[in-house]
């Protein structure tokens, strides 16, 4: 914008900057904090007697000899076999992100080329299923889970979360294909190329930006999913957001609290380098459905 | 595109969705119409040498073979929905026969479970939907008047309380304001008020969710409107300037204007996320404050006895409730695509 010639009055840049300061810390500074507090123990992450002791490490000084420790992370990466869970998350993770964009990459594009008013009705349909909270889902889920004996396991889980993805992947990725010119694969079609060759031979090579925007989008839903698989899975196949809430059930009488803290960063450090990388595909999967009405 | 390319294409994922979403919609709207069987109860007459007494005893063979028979269990007909745990039918008219006033009768209200859950999730919903709006266009307003070299941190800064995944992200909230944590020891000490705890609050709790809440979903409505604001058509922009027009004016009829789908967007969004308003309740283990619908399907059915019935009756009022919220965007869609077919 050429606002750079309309100086600014002082009293409004002044308020610019105090907002951007205040959401600055707002945002970064919890993080922060309980990265830095994860290595300490609990009586001075939770301190009673003095908040400074946080920044000192006075009690991790005194029970470890050492101003950091890494019991946290010690107790529950092994002792609760935080590992296990983490390796759970990674196998849903996968195969829910490879399903999802698999099904909907097919779906998205027919929805995107197709002119008719069932693609409509289709869509529509699809942002109801997309606004229904999953777990209004989980009842109706358990009764055939239980008597087909599938409950608890991490298929089961997959399947479920590759479903409740899909109305969110087939708008996305319905958004992107309208963008990529129709001229492309009909001029393939013209040549002689079937539907689904046209598909694979011309769209499919240039459609992989917003593949990988919606694979983003898809695997945050996985990871961070707590209602479905904290109610579909058993104890032997958590993955790691349910995991957490039960140390909170578990930990938080035995004083271990600092084993959740340890594996909240655990969780968290993923996702904090996924924005590092992918921080321009995320703006524009954010605005993918709004700019453009 | 023809009718069986298109059939092909989207038939995995129709039968993805019609399994899993919609057979469970069904599934869930018959299993709210059943109760499970009770148990079958004989009475058995025990004699011994000082005489006969009789006492109840479960016939588990009778129990087994009436729920081998029937598995949905009894049909209830809509039983479950005017039960104490739901619509409450009974409790609401005594209530309202018996409060004193409209404050009173809905004090009163909100320690029924049904109307407890509601009534936070939709304070929770129309409040924090609008100040995550509010919020959000600030923090664009104030990005896009930043130095170049800066927003890209800035950007990278503001997206983490959103992508980190809820429960988490409240945990770490919630840790800070506990009685011992950073947060929780600077409220006492502004406060002067050294037994202030947030858990111990219901009013304290509610706010502490909200503020959860905007701070969660602040980012996306900022990423949004930071994405619009960089397509201000600046012609317009630059003809209003030379027309005499304020700052002010600038932005109220040159920006806004354009923002305002963006608006509907957000809010579209935002009233879908923050009706199934879940994890802070658990990661601030805030249930004897507040409840939402989703967790009091999640604590029917993560208790020692599952209450499948009680929860399909919830998740139905739930969807309902969902349905009511979007039949304005649907009403309206559905017009707009009647008038562009």
């Amino acid at each position: 914008m050429a606002s750079q010639a309309q100086k600014r009055p002082v009293l409004l840049q002044a308020l610019m900057i105090a907002v951007l300061v205040i959401w600055m810390i707002a945002a970064a500074f919890p993080f922060l904090w309980t990265l830095w507090g994860s290595f300490k123990v609990e009586g001075d992450f939770f301190s009673l007697a003095d908040w400074t002791n946080v920044l000192t490490g006075d009690m991790t000084t005194r029970e470890t000899g050492d101003a950091f420790t890494t019991q946290g992370y010690a107790g529950a990466w092994i002792q609760e076999e935080f590992w296990r869970a983490a390796w759970n998350s990674t196998l849903v993770c996968l195969f829910v992100v490879t399903i999802s964009l698999t099904l909907g990459t097919l779906g998205g594009y027919a929805l995107a080329r197709s002119t008719y008013r069932y693609a409509f009705w289709f869509l529509l349909v699809a942002l109801i299923f997309r606004a229904m909270p999953p777990i209004t889902l989980v009842s109706g889920y358990l009764p055939v889970f239980f008597e087909w004996n599938v409950w608890g396991y991490l298929p089961t889980a997959i399947i479920v979360l590759v479903a409740i993805n899909q109305p969110f992947t087939l708008w996305m990725l319905h958004s992107f294909f309208k963008n990529i010119p129709q001229d492309l694969d009909e001029s393939a079609m013209v040549d002689g190329c079937t539907r689904f060759q046209a598909f694979r031979h011309v769209i499919i090579p240039v459609m992989w930006p917003g593949v990988i925007t919606t694979g983003l989008f898809s695997f945050l839903l996985a990871y961070n999913d707590f209602a479905v698989t904290a109610m579909i899975l058993d104890k032997e196949n958590q993955t790691m957001i349910p995991k957490i809430a039960s140390f909170l059930g578990t930990t938080q009488t035995k004083g271990n609290v600092m084993f959740a803290v340890a594996a909240v960063v655990s969780t968290t450090a993923p996702l904090f380098l996924l924005i590092m990388f992918f921080q321009r595909q995320i703006v524009s999967g954010l605005t993918a459905g709004a700019v453009k009405g | 595109m023809k009718h069986s390319a298109f059939f092909w294409f989207t038939l995995p994922s129709a039968i993805a969705m019609l399994l899993f979403i919609f057979f469970p919609i069904v599934s869930v709207v018959v299993q709210s119409l059943y109760v499970a069987h009770e148990q079958v109860i004989v009475e058995v007459e025990n004699c011994g040498p000082f005489g006969c007494t009789t006492a109840t005893a479960i016939d588990q063979e009778a129990t087994a073979a009436l729920r081998e028979e029937q598995p949905l269990g009894r049909f209830a007909g809509l039983e479950i929905y005017t039960d104490r745990n739901h619509l409450a039918v009974d409790e609401f008219g005594q209530l309202w026969a018996q409060s004193t006033g409209v404050g009173d009768f809905i004090g009163r209200l909100m320690n029924l479970p049904f109307y407890k859950a509601i009534g936070f999730t939709l304070t929770y919903t129309f409040i924090v939907t609008p100040l995550t709006i509010i919020l959000g266009f600030i923090i664009a307003v104030a990005v896009n008047s930043a130095a170049r070299a800066l927003r890209g941190p800035m950007i990278f800064f503001s997206l983490l309380p959103m992508i980190v995944t809820p429960l988490v992200g409240s945990l770490i909230l919630f840790w800070m304001v506990d009685a011992r944590g950073i947060l929780g020891t600077a409220l006492r000490a502004l406060a002067d008020d050294p037994s202030l705890s947030v858990k111990a609050d219901t009013g304290l709790m509610w706010i502490m969710l909200m503020v959860y809440g905007v701070w969660h979903s602040a980012p996306f409505a900022f990423i949004v409107y930071y994405a619009g604001l960089q397509t201000v058509n600046t012609d317009t922009l630059e003809a209003a300037r030379i027309d005499g027009a304020s700052r002010w004016q600038q932005i109220r009829h040159v920006v806004i204007p354009h923002l305002l789908p963006l608006t509907t967007f957000i809010a579209l969004i935002q009233l879908m996320d923050n009706f199934r308003v879940f994890e802070p309740i658990v990661s601030f283990n805030a249930s004897a404050h507040a409840t939402s619908l989703s967790w009091a399907i999640y604590n029917d059915l993560g208790g020692e006895t599952q209450q499948l019935s009680s929860a399909a009756a919830t998740s139905v009022l739930t969807i309902l409730g969902v349905a009511i919220l979007l039949s304005p965007v649907l009403i309206r869609t559905w017009r707009d695509y009647g008038k562009t077919a």
